[in-house]
């Protein structure tokens, strides 16, 4: 496994996703999570659907990145630094550089809207993966990131994670991993806030999915490569999976609705 | 508790029990099915309903070819029926239905009853395939399939659009007959328009650990949803009911509910919801509350 | 949104971009009445935008807008999660996406304010969010706030002790907390305050005025 992928993966990655509850705080909310069994229920339920789905988009972006080749960002003096007099021109949504409606980024992030029917789960996927796309550009500068910015600067959340990954120098299958840890790491910690539940407990909870997990990465990555059957062919876009979750759907715009609410999602 | 699943019109005729021997053809005692409901062969069968448009502009229903278990009626100018004459499907069932709706034409499909589907050796398969042309108007509002224990079914819709197409389709899965636990069931959903996605999506029934899951299903014994080409203005979300605009064009209803009757309501709400709100959102009074709320 | 091709913060030294002030401290203590004070009296001459940090949806950023001390769409509002503090200090993700969202859409600006949710004395602004920040205190936490330290009230550029009005009858020694504060913070300015007093909270405006003054000077605009 790449190192990378513990940075990619932990919660402290300051991506905001300290913010986003999957679903639970809504879930909490109506009573259906209420203690760690009911909360065990809800993550397998997501990370079966939810995560499964953002494991093979990631997979699927990590594959994509990889047909495009990496090389650092030009001026990466220090990590991070980059003076803005350098930046390329600001562009409303890539005006440059020929037609980005066909840019395999376009494409991919609206078969990610496709496979979103929420708006507030569209909503809140774009805002994670742009505040991702941020700070991993600033950490690891890459040109394919930076193509990504260009042709997409709010992506969803998987096809960040998915490129990130590939910059930072994991394997598409380990994005997926990422990418379905991701889907059940957050909600959780959000429920041990919401509830008051005992961490420890909730800790053992995400061990004993560590086999769903590695088993979830393995398929959705499966399913992405059939996706991309070889570098110069076209996606087969209709391969990758669409797994829905109807009662998440009705959660995220209850949520969006609250009058109180504390995370954003 | 759930009450048993029944249509909107009241209760819905599930296939009578002997019905394996309506077939023709393909008759034959290979394989129990449902313990006694009727022992049969897996059938492969294609039906097709196909609109052309006259010189006087209206819809002609020309193309009717019919396959049993799928039999296909036309029960008004543009309306057609599926007819089930046999039980199921049954495991290993390849079904095949092809829907053609012609630029400027219109068609509606729907069912007399619902579909039960039942075990039998391996999986069953139903796969719709529709194209509607440009300008032209299909309503697709079959009768729930009834997900009967034990079975093991596919339920595949590929819909092809083309611009200024307008489209209503529902789909409502019943989990198992009254008290009875679903067989399992995959789902798949995809609608294009001029080749580029407005909405993908599967989900399984069956899996006892993902059914009740709060995120999944929850509570209900039925799932239901209506694609619309018509796009709501914003979001709306009722009790076991959302109306979700999609990203590129249309609205997705997405319902849960404990029976039947309960979600073919929300589905209806949401229906009512997306298309008045995306047409004219004043002639529609009522936008807070839900099916059931007062 | 989507501010990502206008990475501003990736030039370390935040030239071409306004001065960002965190407005941090304990629950209640009166930052949101400060931020209203400063718009009220810094809004005529300055170009400003509002970040606010709620605990509980759009409360503050609702009051603001409210208020009407500063047009409703420079004021955002980021949900922060049960944390506070995470969202200013550890995770400062959402919030820089907020500031340059409003950079962005009403930029050039010359201050974007931002208000932590209400917190507890050991909340501080990461310095990769707020180029300079304010600690509000209140009296009604007693006298002995001050001493107890913390790096909000240690090392925040500006203290700010509101509700003055209110010493009398909470018995709050202004003295005492002077002593105080100035032992553990050194040079660094306390003002005294009662917004109540005076909604133009005048004193701390002449101090953020005077800070965006010298960031315009040593962070002006490059000519490109
Ligand atoms: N007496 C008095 N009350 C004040 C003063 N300044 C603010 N208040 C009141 O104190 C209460 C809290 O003020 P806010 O500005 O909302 O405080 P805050 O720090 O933003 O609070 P949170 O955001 O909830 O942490 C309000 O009722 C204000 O009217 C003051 O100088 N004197
Ligand atoms: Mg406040």
């Amino acid at each position: 496994m790449n190192p990378a992928l513990l940075l990619i993966a932990d919660s402290r990655l300051p991506a905001g996703g300290h913010a986003h509850s999957g679903g639970v705080e809504r879930a909490v909310a109506s009573g259906a999570v209420h203690d760690v069994p009911s909360l065990s229920r809800f993550l397998r339920g997501r990370l079966h659907t939810a995560g499964a789905l953002a494991a093979a988009l990631t997979s699927a972006a990590a594959l994509q990145a990889s047909c495009t080749p990496i090389s650092p960002a030009p001026d990466t003096t220090e990590a991070g630094t980059r003076d803005v007099t350098e930046a390329p021109p600001a562009t409303e949504g890539g005006a440059e550089g020929g037609d980005d409606r066909e840019s395999p980024w376009v494409r991919l992030d609206d078969e990610v809207d496709a496979r979103t029917a929420a708006p507030a789960q569209r909503e809140a996927s774009r805002t994670q993966g742009r505040l991702l796309l941020r700070v991993a550009r600033r950490v690891w500068p890459s040109s394919v990131l930076d193509e990504l910015a260009r042709t997409v600067p709010d992506p969803h959340h998987p096809i960040a994670l998915g490129v990130a990954a590939h910059a930072a120098g994991a394997t598409p299958e380990e994005a997926a991993l990422a990418a379905a840890y991701h889907a059940i790491s957050g909600p959780a910690t959000a429920a041990v806030r919401l509830l008051g539940l005992d961490p420890v407990a909730v800790h053992a909870l995400l061990a004993a999915f560590t086999p769903d997990l590695t088993a979830v990465a393995a398929q959705a990555h499966f399913a992405a490569t059939s996706a991309y059957p070889a570098p110069h062919l076209a996606p087969r876009w209709e391969a990758l999976p669409a797994y829905s979750a109807p009662a998440l759907d009705l959660l995220a715009e209850q949520h969006a609705q609250a009058e109180i609410r504390l995370f954003v999602s | 508790m759930p009450s048993p699943p029944t249509g909107p019109t009241g209760s819905i005729a599930l296939p009578e029990p002997a019905g394996g021997d309506v077939r023709t053809g393909e008759r034959a005692g290979r394989g129990t099915a449902d313990g006694g409901l009727g022992r049969r062969r897996a059938m492969r069968a294609h039906a097709a309903v196909a609109t052309s448009l006259s010189v006087d502009g209206r819809t002609v229903v020309g193309r009717l070819a019919s396959a049993p278990p799928l039999t296909l009626r036309q029960t008004g100018p543009y309306t057609v029926h599926l007819v089930s004459t046999a039980a199921g499907p049954l495991g290993g069932d390849r079904l095949a239905l092809d829907v053609d709706v012609a630029p400027r034409t219109t068609l509606e499909l729907g069912s007399v009853a619902s579909t039960l589907v039942l075990p039998g050796e391996g999986e069953s398969e139903m796969l719709i395939t529709a194209r509607v042309g440009a300008g032209a108007t299909l309503r697709f509002t079959p009768e729930p399939t009834v997900l009967a224990a034990g079975c093991r079914h596919r339920l595949i819709v590929r819909l092809a659009l083309e611009p200024d197409a307008s489209v209503l389709w529902r789909e409502e899965i019943v989990f198992g007959r009254y008290g009875e636990e679903p067989g399992r069931c995959h789902a798949r959903f995809d609608a294009t328009c001029a080749g580029r996605p407005l909405i993908r999506q599967e989900f399984t029934v069956g899996d006892p650990a993902l059914d009740t899951s709060p995120a999944v299903f929850g509570a209900a014994r039925c799932v239901g949803t209506t694609f619309l080409t018509a796009t709501a203005k914003e979001a709306l979300v009722a009790d076991g009911v959302a109306v979700l605009p999609l990203a590129a064009s249309g609205t997705l209803v997405s319902a849960l509910a404990g029976d039947a009757v309960e979600l073919r309501s929300r589905l209806k709400w949401g229906e009512k919801a997306a298309s008045v709100d995306g047409d004219d959102c004043v002639a529609y009074g009522g936008r807070t509350g839900g099916p059931g709320i007062q | 949104m989507g501010a990502n091709h206008d990475d501003h913060h990736h030039a370390p030294d935040g030239r071409g971009r306004a001065l960002r002030l965190g407005v941090g401290g304990p629950v209640g203590s009166g930052k949101t009445a400060l931020v209203a004070a400063l718009c009220r009296t810094l809004g005529p001459s300055l170009s400003l935008g509002v970040v606010t940090n709620d605990i509980y949806t759009t409360e503050d950023a609702d009051f603001l807008r409210r208020a009407g001390v500063l047009d409703a769409e420079r004021i955002l509002a980021v949900e922060t999660g049960c944390c506070p503090h995470t969202a200013i200090r550890d995770d400062i993700a959402a919030n820089l996406d907020a500031v340059e969202t409003l950079e962005h859409r009403f930029g050039p600006l010359d201050l974007v304010i931002v208000e932590s949710g209400g917190d507890n004395l050991t909340a501080t602004f990461s310095r990769g969010l707020a180029d300079e920040q304010i600690f509000v205190l209140d009296v009604s936490g007693g006298d002995k706030v001050p001493r107890k330290g913390g790096p909000g009230v240690t090392t925040a550029d500006l203290l700010v002790v509101n509700k003055t009005d209110l010493a009398p009858m909470v018995g709050a020694d202004l003295g005492v907390m002077a002593r105080d504060a100035a032992k553990v913070r050194g040079q660094r300015p306390v003002l005294f305050t009662s917004i109540r007093q005076d909604p133009t909270a005048a004193t701390v405006a002449d101090w953020v005025s005077e800070r965006v003054m010298a960031w315009s000077h040593t962070h002006a605009t490059p000519v490109s």
